[in-house]
């Protein structure tokens, strides 16, 4: 490419003629694919940012007007005044601050923040010996274990959905108690995280030399010691890849809250309370507004790690 | 196997028996939390699973009915699912059977649809980010979006600007004289090409188009992995022996993915087939989408039938069962 002649002497041999038509396509593919990525990402916040009078009448507005977006901002300046019904009334109109106060995504953020992170410990506390054992240890029934690890990561979340539905209902009936919280439902988020979680571990793992480990058990360290002194803080970017899908997983998981929670309104997660949104007359800009709460966290964690997470994606094979 | 019995043997020899059995109980105490954990939430419900669909029960007799009486075990379930005839069990209702198929043909048209979509849009995607370009790096975070965002947020922004009357879509179709289509609710649009009158199921269409763009991302990261692990030289050496671009993107590039693109085919087939939320959130399965998951969902919650629910799940589980060992049996291998 950089080797060309004055322009009389062009030939247009195939090499030039194709390196200069995948040169247009692919400045094409890449406006095509910005449209198709950014763009949904940019109305998202595009909708949330303005009232619905103003969507219902321009749909295709690509830029909101400034005063709506300071209309968004402006409990900012009462909370805390002195004037509680203009106050009242600038949250109404505020997209995010009615999001947040009036239709409990407070409430909400909490109990995901709670499910999302119970969910990585428990994850990491299970899978990191269970990987261990795995990689390090023989006995009979480990390669059983591996490949049945792998299975139910294939697995339908729905088919095991229901009898556990029928099991935590029964529960409730028999013992009177009421699985159907944020703690309940962090057991079965595991059903989804820790065959991931394993899976990730167990490959990194495989690829951390034994002899520091085998070193230390020859001077007499005991085998957890060695797991927790040698092991832990060698496998330290794997664990921190893996805590941060889980997190992800949990934070995003739709199907088991669902199932679990929808009885039980003060239990709802983040995506569950953005989805039953939708049924009631809420202005659809809302909802947008919820949609950005949910998305912004995840959108973070990636951006700051995302070496670290595309690394950890190709060795595991996330589901989503 | 061999291996693995061959290296314990040496450890026998060398060692004594205690050391292994020393390891064995060590591995099953530190195994044991996780079983016990999956035992609980996946293998027990599994197989629990296969009872139900076997018993007479309504949501509504859930907290009243003796689960553990198995006296009158019978084929109805499936019966009344599939709307055929099992052992002397009829279907109550042959509406329902046809529902079963067509949901059966729908789950597989959207499966092997979206996904072969999903690994095209990824191939696509891996060959433009191959080589530098200023602003890469963004454009690559950019990409992930779809795969990355929670679905929830991903479906609303997806059903506002496919909206009939505020959408972006339908606002900037209508500006160059198409007309406004209700996207996620049209199960058949009548569309005139080159004379011919067509029906296309727009529904379906937009879903398969959602998960496309939701996985894409997906297959993008992998193949885009295995794109970059390819010999520059063989590239240079193509070049001096007279190959043009085309020439080598379909002789060196396209064969050394073949092996991913099975895998990833494989996964993705596996995960769409089971994939219940992204349907039920753009339409809840209406206008012809709805897949098996979401009948199992409504016979559920809509019908509540818990035993034909559960008896769609196990067919659902014994399908996938078979693309599981397809998949640990001839993919996996080739991959480690």
């Amino acid at each position: 490419m950089a080797q060309k002649p004055s322009r009389s002497s062009v030939t247009w041999s195939r090499e030039r003629i194709e390196t200069t038509l995948g040169t247009i396509l692919k400045v094409l593919s890449i406006i095509l694919f910005l449209i198709v990525t950014a763009f949904p990402l940019y109305w998202m916040l595009n909708l949330s940012f303005r009232p619905y009078g103003d969507v219902l009448v321009n749909p295709a507005r690509l830029v909101p007007r400034a005063q709506d977006i300071a209309a968004v901002f402006a409990p900012l300046k009462c909370i805390g005044g002195n004037n509680p019904d203009l106050c009242a009334s600038a949250i109404r109109n505020s997209s995010y601050a009615a999001v947040l106060l009036e239709y409990n995504f407070l409430t909400f953020i909490r109990n995901s923040v709670i499910i999302a992170g119970l969910t990585v410990a428990l994850s990491l506390i299970l899978a990191i010996p269970a990987a261990y054992a795995v990689t390090r240890l023989e006995f009979p029934g480990r390669d059983i274990f591996s490949w049945g690890i792998l299975l139910i990561y294939l697995f339908p979340a729905i088919v095991i959905g229901i009898p556990l539905f029928v099991f935590f209902v029964r529960i409730q009936q028999a013992l009177g108690i009421e699985l159907r919280n944020p703690y309940g439902v962090t057991i079965i988020y595991l059903a989804s995280t820790l065959p991931l979680a394993l899976y990730m571990l167990r490959s990194y793992f495989l690829t951390i030399p034994k002899d520091l480990e085998e070193a230390a058990l020859i001077d007499g360290a005991n085998r957890l010691g060695v797991i927790w002194r040698i092991t832990i803080p060698l496998a330290i970017p794997a664990i921190a890849t893996v805590a941060l899908y889980v997190f992800m997983i949990a934070w995003n998981e739709f199907l088991y809250a669902l199932l679990f929670l929808i009885d039980s309104p003060p239990s709802w997660t983040l995506p569950l309370g953005l989805q039953q949104l939708d049924g009631q007359e809420v202005p659809r800009t809302f909802l947008m507004a919820g949609s950005v709460i949910i998305t912004v966290p995840v959108i973070v964690i990636f951006f700051f790690f995302e070496r670290f997470l595309t690394r950890g994606l190709t060795a595991g094979g996330v589901k989503g | 196997m061999a291996t693995q019995s061959d290296v314990a043997s040496g450890v026998v020899r060398r060692r004594g028996l205690s050391l292994k059995q020393r390891h064995a109980a060590l591995a099953y105490t530190l195994l044991l939390p996780t079983l016990l954990v999956i035992s609980l939430i996946v293998i027990f419900p599994m197989l629990w699973n296969v009872v139900l669909s076997f018993q007479l029960i309504r949501l509504r007799d859930l907290p009243t009915i003796n689960l553990f009486d198995l006296s009158n075990l019978s084929l109805k379930n499936y019966a009344t699912a599939t709307g055929i005839t099992l052992g002397g069990a009829e279907a109550t209702s042959t509406a329902a059977g046809r529902r079963f198929w067509e949901a059966l043909r729908v789950t597989f048209i959207y499966t092997i649809a979206s996904t072969v979509l999903a690994i095209l849009l990824g191939l696509w995607a891996a060959l433009v980010v191959r080589d530098k370009f200023p602003g890469r790096n963004i454009f690559r975070g950019f990409l992930l979006f779809p795969y990355v965002a929670p679905v929830v947020s991903l479906a609303f922004i997806w059903k506002l600007m496919l909206d009939k009357n505020i959408g972006i879509v339908n606002a900037m179709g209508t500006r160059l004289g198409l007309p406004s289509l209700s996207f996620l609710t049209t199960r058949a649009l009548p569309v005139h090409l080159f004379g011919l009158e067509v029906t296309l199921p727009l529904a379906l269409i937009t879903v398969i188009a959602f998960e496309a763009w939701h996985y894409f991302p997906f297959a993008f990261l992998f193949l885009l992995a295995r794109m970059q692990a390819i010999p520059e030289e063989m590239y240079e050496a193509a070049k001096v022996d007279g190959a043009s671009p085309l020439q080598r993107l379909w002789y060196i590039t396209l064969p050394h993915l073949s092996a991913v693109m099975g895998t990833l085919f494989l996964l993705r087939f596996i995960w769409t087939f089971n994939k219940f939320e992204d349907i039920f959130l753009l339409n809840g399965g209406a206008a012809g989408t709805e897949v098996l998951t979401l009948q199992i969902y409504n016979w559920l919650f809509a019908r509540r039938n818990v035993g034909v629910s559960a008896a769609v799940a196990v067919i659902l589980a014994v399908i996938l069962s078979i693309l599981a060992l397809i998949y640990l049996r001839w993919f996996l291998p080739e991959e480690e």
